[in-house]
C-alpha cells in the first residue's frame, strides 16, 4: 500500500489537515542538546537595588554548591526549538479531532482574547474582595449558568478537572450521608461497566467500595441487574448519560427512583453533557450531583491535557456540603465569600482554574441559550449522520440512534483481516485526521469511539466518513507500516515502559 | 446564536434527509418526553464577539490587578503579596510560545505520532524539574501545589502501607486544608506539627509511624526549614520525607533530593504563569525512581519509532484510572500540561544562570523591603527565622485594615495573617514578598506608604 496521497474528492469548505506540513524525517534534538555553556537569553528590569551575594542572603547551609544546570541558548533558538515542536503536534486548530468522549470542538479565539485581559489575568487570588468584584462576578454568573444548564440549585468551581469534580461530589454525597445517617453510612457505589476509568478510581479514593453494574444487550444499564445490588448499602451511583456508547439511558427516570428508594444519590458524569444542552437537564432526570467538563462542553481549549476545569452542581439539599469559599452577590450588589455551613472544604489551593472559568463565561455569554441547544442540535446530527455513513462498512455493536457520539468495532475487520481498532487509528492519521479513541469503552470488542462535534462542517464530516470507509475497504491489503505521514512512525511503547527513559538525564547508551 | 456551527439551513436538511428525519426535534426522540424541557433554557440569547469581550472588558475593569509597575498611580496595584502566588515577569517569549494554537487546541496526547511536540515539551520539562527537585523522575504535571501535597501523601500511604501524615504547620494552610477535605476519602491520619519562632519542631511530634513528614522549604512563613533535622525526624519513624518547595528559590537552594527528600512538590506558577487569580496554576511533582510505578498522573518517557528515531510516549500507562480503574492509586486524568509546557520554556529561556539570577534578585528585594520595613516603629519580625525571599512582620495595627487601606495607596501590601486572614494559628501579622520586578523606587514608595497608614 502506497503511502496515501490526497483524498479523491478534496472537500474545499472545512478543507482537512493532509496538507498540513506535519512531516520532517529527522527527530527535533531536545533542549538539553541545542544547550551552549553560558549562552544567555534572560533579562530582567533594573532595579537600582544593593546588589547583596548568595552569602550575604542566606546563612551557612542552604547555599547550594552548584547551581541546578538548565539549559542554555538564546531566545532566538529556544523560539525555533518549540515552534518546531508545534509542528509536530496535531490540534483542532488544525483539523478535526473526532476523539470520542473528548468533545474536542473549536475553541473560539475570543476566549483568549478574554483570558489574556490584564484585569482578569493579573489579579492575586488573595487580593481583598473590594479588588476583585468583577472576578466575583464572573463566577457568580458562571454558576448561575450552569446551575440553569444543568438543573441544579447550587455550585462549585472549585475543581480544577472532570477527575477533580468526581472526587469533589463523592465527598458531598459521603458528607451527606455521614450526616443523615450517622450510624451505618453506606459503603458502596454503583457504577456501570461502560463507565469512565475515572468514576472507579474517584470512588476508590472516596472510601468507598465499586459494585459494577452490566449493560443490557442495548447497550444501557440493565434496571433488572441494578435492582439487584441496590440495598442500604448503597452511597449512590455514577452515571454518563448519554453514556460512553453515545446512546441515552432512557430508563433514568426509573433508575433514579429506584436509587433514591434505598437513600442513595445518582451522580451525573458530565463528560457527554454537551449531547442535551438545552435538550433536557441532569437535574430533570433526578441526579442529585452533576460534574461538568469545562474543557469539553464548555469550549476550554484542553492545552494539549489540561488545564480544564471541573465545576460541580448539586441539588439544593447537598449546597450547605459544597466546597468553600463560593462567591456570593450581596442583597446591595455587591460579591463577596462565603463559606457553605457544612462545607467538605477546600479542593483547590485557591479558587479553581479561574482563567479557564472566564474562558468558559465568554463562551456562555456568545453562545447564549439558543446558541447552546443549537450546539447538542449539531453535535447530534453530526454524529447520526456519520453513524449511518459508517454502518456498512464497521460493525456497528448497538445499532439505533446515538447523540453526541457513537462506537463502531473493528472486530470483524480484525477477524477477516488481521485489521485492529489501533490499526484503523493509525491509518487515519495518515488521512490528516486525528484518530478516534481506541479500545474504549472496553465492554465493546476493538471499540473506536468517535465524536465529531458540533463545529466540523458537514463537507468536514464526509471527507472523515470517506476516509474511515477507505480504510475499511482497504483493509484486506492493509498497509501494517502506518503511519507514514506522520512526523514519526509507529511508536515503540512496550520499549518505553521496559527501558524506562523518564529525563534527559536517564539517557543511556544501548 | 453565534455558537461556531458551521451548518447552513440547506445541510441541516439533506443531513436530515439521509437519516430519514424531517426535524432536529427529532434527533432527540430516545429522550423520554417527560425530561425534555419545555421552554428554552433561561439565559440571555448569545452574543457577538464585540458585545462578548466589551462584557468581559468591563468585568475585568471592575477588578483591581496587580499590573502597578514604578511609583505611578492609576496603573494598577504594585504587588507585595506571595503566599503562594508571585508576581514575577513573564517573558514575551515564554507568552507566545505557551500561546501557540498546536500547544493551546490539542488533547491529551494518545497518538504519539501525531503528538510529539506536547510529548517531549513534557519530556523536556520532566528534566528540568526533576533536577530542579534533585530527584530522578518528574511527573508530566498535577493540578496545582496543593494537590502536588494530596498525591505525595498518598503515595506515601500507599508505599508504606500506612496512614499517618504528619504535616509542618509551615506548609501552606490552603494545601493543609486540602489534605483534611481529601482525608475524609482516603482515610489519611494528619496530625500538624507546630512551629517554634517560625521553623518546624520536629521533636514535639510525637512517637509512632507515620507514613510521611511532610514540610515546605522555604515555609509559608518564608523561613528556611532544617531539612536534615526533618530527614532524620522522618527516619525515626520509617516515615518518607515530603518536601514542598518553592522553584525559584531552588535558584539558590540546596536541592531538597540532596537533603534526603523522598517525594518533592510545588507550586510551578512562578514560571510561566501570571497571577491569574490562583488558576489554572502548575503541581510540580517529583520522586525517587523506586517510586516510579506509584507515580500518580501521566508521565512521558522517551522511546524509538519504527524506524528507529527519537520517540516519545506516555509511559507506565498501567498505573493509571483508564486502565486500573477502582485499584488505581490516583484518579488524574487531565493535569496542567499547557501550564507544564510554558513552566518548561521559562527555564529553559533562564538556564542556569538565569535561575540563579533570578532568586538573586527576588532575595535581594526581600531583604530590602525588610530592612525598610522594620526600620518602622513598631512593625517587628514576626518570628526570628532566617527567611529568603518572604517574610513576615508584626504590626502595630490589625493587618487586614492595613492591606485595606493600602490599596488606596496603591499597592497590594501583602497577605494578612491571623482573624480574618489565612492561618490564624500563625497569630496576626503581614507576609510581604518582594519578587525580581520591585524596583528599589517601589519598595521606598511602598514603605512610606505603610509609614503613613500604620500612623
Amino acid at each position: 500500500m502506497n503511502a496515501p496521497a490526497s483524498p479523491p474528492s478534496p472537500p474545499a469548505p472545512g478543507g482537512l489537515a493532509a496538507s498540513a506540513p506535519l512531516v520532517g524525517r529527522r527527530s527535533e534534538p531536545t533542549v538539553f542538546e541545542l544547550s551552549s555553556p553560558r549562552r544567555r537569553g534572560w533579562s530582567f528590569r533594573s532595579t537600582d537595588l544593593p546588589e547583596w551575594d548568595a552569602a550575604e542572603l542566606l546563612p551557612a547551609g542552604h547555599l547550594a554548591d552548584e547551581p541546578v544546570p538548565l539549559p542554555e541558548l538564546s531566545e532566538r533558538d529556544l523560539v525555533a526549538h518549540h515552534t518546531r515542536l508545534t509542528h509536530r503536534q496535531y490540534s483542532v486548530d488544525l483539523g478535526a479531532y473526532p476523539l470520542g468522549s473528548c468533545t474536542m470542538k473549536y475553541n473560539p479565539k475570543l476566549a483568549d482574547a478574554a483570558a489574556a485581559l490584564p484585569g482578569l489575568a493579573a489579579v492575586h487570588p488573595m487580593a481583598p474582595a473590594r479588588v476583585t468584584q468583577g472576578w466575583l462576578e464572573v463566577l457568580v454568573e458562571l454558576g448561575l449558568a450552569l446551575a440553569e444548564v444543568t438543573g441544579m440549585d447550587a455550585v462549585t468551581l472549585q475543581p480544577p478537572a472532570g477527575a477533580a469534580g468526581e472526587l469533589t461530589g463523592l465527598l458531598v454525597m459521603r458528607a451527606h450521608h455521614a450526616a443523615e445517617r450517622p450510624d451505618r453510612p453506606p459503603t458502596k457505589v454503583v457504577i456501570p461497566d461502560s463507565a469512565h476509568g475515572t468514576n472507579p478510581a474517584s470512588v476508590t479514593l472516596a472510601g468507598y467500595s465499586v459494585v459494577t453494574v452490566a449493560s443490557d444487550d442495548r447497550g444501557c444499564v440493565d434496571v433488572a441487574a441494578l435492582r439487584a445490588v441496590l440495598d442500604d448499602d448503597v452511597a449512590g451511583i455514577m452515571l454518563t448519560n448519554p453514556n460512553t456508547l453515545g446512546l441515552f439511558e432512557e430508563d433514568i427516570a426509573e433508575i433514579a427512583g429506584a436509587v433514591h428508594d434505598v437513600g442513595g444519590l445518582l451522580y451525573y458524569d458530565g463528560a457527554n453533557l454537551n449531547a442535551i444542552l438545552g435538550v433536557t437537564r441532569p437535574g430533570d432526570m433526578g441526579f442529585d450531583i452533576v460534574h461538568l467538563n469545562l474543557h469539553k462542553t464548555f469550549a476550554v481549549p484542553h492545552g494539549g491535557g489540561g488545564p480544564g476545569a471541573g465545576p460541580v452542581a448539586v441539588t439544593e439539599r447537598l449546597g450547605p456540603y459544597l466546597p468553600g469559599p463560593v462567591p456570593v452577590r450581596d442583597g446591595g450588589g455587591s460579591y463577596r465569600w462565603t463559606t457553605p455551613p457544612k462545607s467538605i472544604g477546600r479542593v483547590h489551593g485557591w479558587h479553581g482554574n479561574a482563567l479557564a472559568l472566564a474562558r468558559a463565561y465568554a463562551y456562555v455569554l456568545a453562545s447564549g441559550g439558543d446558541g447552546l441547544r443549537r450546539v447538542a442540535e449539531a453535535a447530534v446530527l453530526n454524529a447520526n449522520w456519520l453513524r449511518q455513513r459508517l454502518r456498512d462498512h464497521y460493525d456497528v455493536p448497538f445499532d439505533r440512534p446515538c447523540m453526541h457520539e457513537f462506537v463502531v468495532s473493528a472486530a470483524g475487520l480484525r477477524r477477516r483481516h488481521g485489521v485492529k481498532a489501533l490499526d484503523v487509528a493509525k491509518r487515519l492519521l495518515d488521512e490528516g485526521f486525528h484518530a478516534p479513541t481506541v479500545a474504549f469503552p472496553l465492554i465493546v470488542e476493538e471499540a473506536l469511539m468517535i465524536e465529531p462535534t458540533e463545529t466540523e462542517s458537514p463537507q468536514t464530516l464526509a471527507a472523515l466518513g470517506e476516509a474511515l470507509v477507505r480504510i475499511a475497504d482497504e483493509a484486506p491489503g492493509q498497509d501494517p507500516g502506518a503511519p507514514r505521514n506522520t512526523p514519526v512512525g509507529r511508536v515503540d511503547e512496550v520499549r518505553a515502559a521496559r527501558r524506562l527513559i523518564p529525563t534527559y538525564d536517564a539517557r543511556r547508551p544501548d | 446564536m453565534p455558537s461556531y456551527v458551521p451548518h447552513t439551513d440547506a445541510e441541516i436538511e439533506a443531513m436530515l434527509a439521509f437519516l430519514g428525519l424531517s426535524s432536529l426535534d427529532e434527533l432527540f426522540s430516545v429522550v423520554p418526553e417527560a425530561l425534555r424541557l419545555a421552554a428554552p433554557l433561561a439565559l440571555p440569547d448569545g452574543m457577538s464577539e464585540p458585545d462578548v469581550l466589551a462584557e468581559m472588558e468591563r468585568l475585568a475593569g471592575a477588578n483591581v490587578p496587580c499590573t502597578g509597575r514604578g511609583v505611578a498611580p492609576g496603573a494598577g496595584l504594585v504587588c507585595f503579596a506571595g503566599a503562594g502566588a508571585y508576581d514575577h515577569e513573564l517573558p514575551e517569549a515564554v507568552r507566545a510560545m505557551a500561546s501557540r494554537s498546536e500547544y493551546v487546541t490539542a488533547y491529551t496526547p494518545y497518538q504519539p505520532e501525531v503528538a510529539q511536540g506536547v510529548l517531549q515539551a513534557l519530556f523536556e520539562y520532566q528534566t528540568m524539574v526533576a533536577r530542579l527537585a534533585g530527584l530522578e523522575v518528574s511527573n508530566a504535571s498535577l493540578y496545582d501545589g496543593a494537590s502536588a501535597c494530596v498525591e505525595a501523601a498518598n503515595l506515601a500511604a500507599a508505599v508504606t502501607g500506612r496512614r499517618g501524615i504528619r504535616v509542618s504547620r509551615g506548609v501552606h494552610p490552603h494545601w493543609r486544608h486540602v489534605l483534611r477535605t481529601f482525608a475524609a476519602g482516603n482515610g489519611s491520619e494528619l496530625t500538624e506539627v507546630a512551629l517554634v519562632d517560625g521553623q518546624t519542631s520536629w521533636d514535639d511530634a510525637g512517637g509512632g509511624a507515620p507514613a510521611a513528614l511532610v514540610v515546605q522549604y522555604p515555609n509559608f512563613l518564608g523561613c528556611l526549614e532544617d531539612l536534615a533535622a526533618a530527614r532524620r525526624a522522618a527516619d525515626a519513624g520509617g516515615a518518607l520525607l515530603v518536601v514542598a518547595f518553592d522553584p525559584v528559590a531552588a535558584g539558590l537552594l540546596v536541592t531538597p533530593g540532596a537533603r534526603g527528600a523522598d517525594v518533592v512538590v510545588g507550586e510551578g506558577q512562578p514560571f510561566g504563569t501570571p497571577l491569574s487569580f490562583g488558576g489554572p496554576y502548575l503541581g510540580l511533582f517529583a520522586c525517587r525512581l523506586e517510586h516510579v510505578r506509584r507515580l500518580p498522573g501521566r508521565l512521558v518517557g522517551e522511546t524509538v519509532d519504527v524506524e528507529g528515531r527519537t520517540a516519545y510516549v506516555s509511559t507506565l500507562r498501567t498505573r493509571e484510572q483508564d486502565i486500573r480503574r477502582e485499584r488505581a492509586s490516583s484518579n488524574v486524568c487531565t493535569n496542567q500540561t499547557l501550564i507544564a509546557v510554558a513552566c518548561a520554556v521559562q527555564l529553559a529561556w533562564l538556564g542556569t544562570s538565569g535561575l540563579r539570577e533570578l532568586a538573586l534578585r527576588c532575595g535581594r528585594a526581600t531583604r530590602y523591603t525588610r530592612e525598610s520595613l522594620l526600620a518602622l516603629e513598631g512593625v517587628e519580625p514576626l518570628v526570628g527565622a532566617p527567611t529568603l525571599r518572604e517574610f513576615a512582620v508584626r504590626l502595630p495595627a490589625d493587618p487586614a485594615v492595613v492591606v485595606d487601606r493600602m490599596v488606596d495607596e496603591g499597592f497590594l501590601a501583602g497577605v494578612a495573617l491571623g482573624g480574618a486572614g489565612a492561618g490564624a494559628e500563625y497569630g496576626e501579622g503581614l507576609l510581604v514578598a518582594a519578587t525580581e520586578r520591585r524596583t528599589r523606587a517601589e519598595i521606598d514608595a511602598y514603605v512610606a506608604a505603610m509609614d503613613k497608614v500604620l500612623r
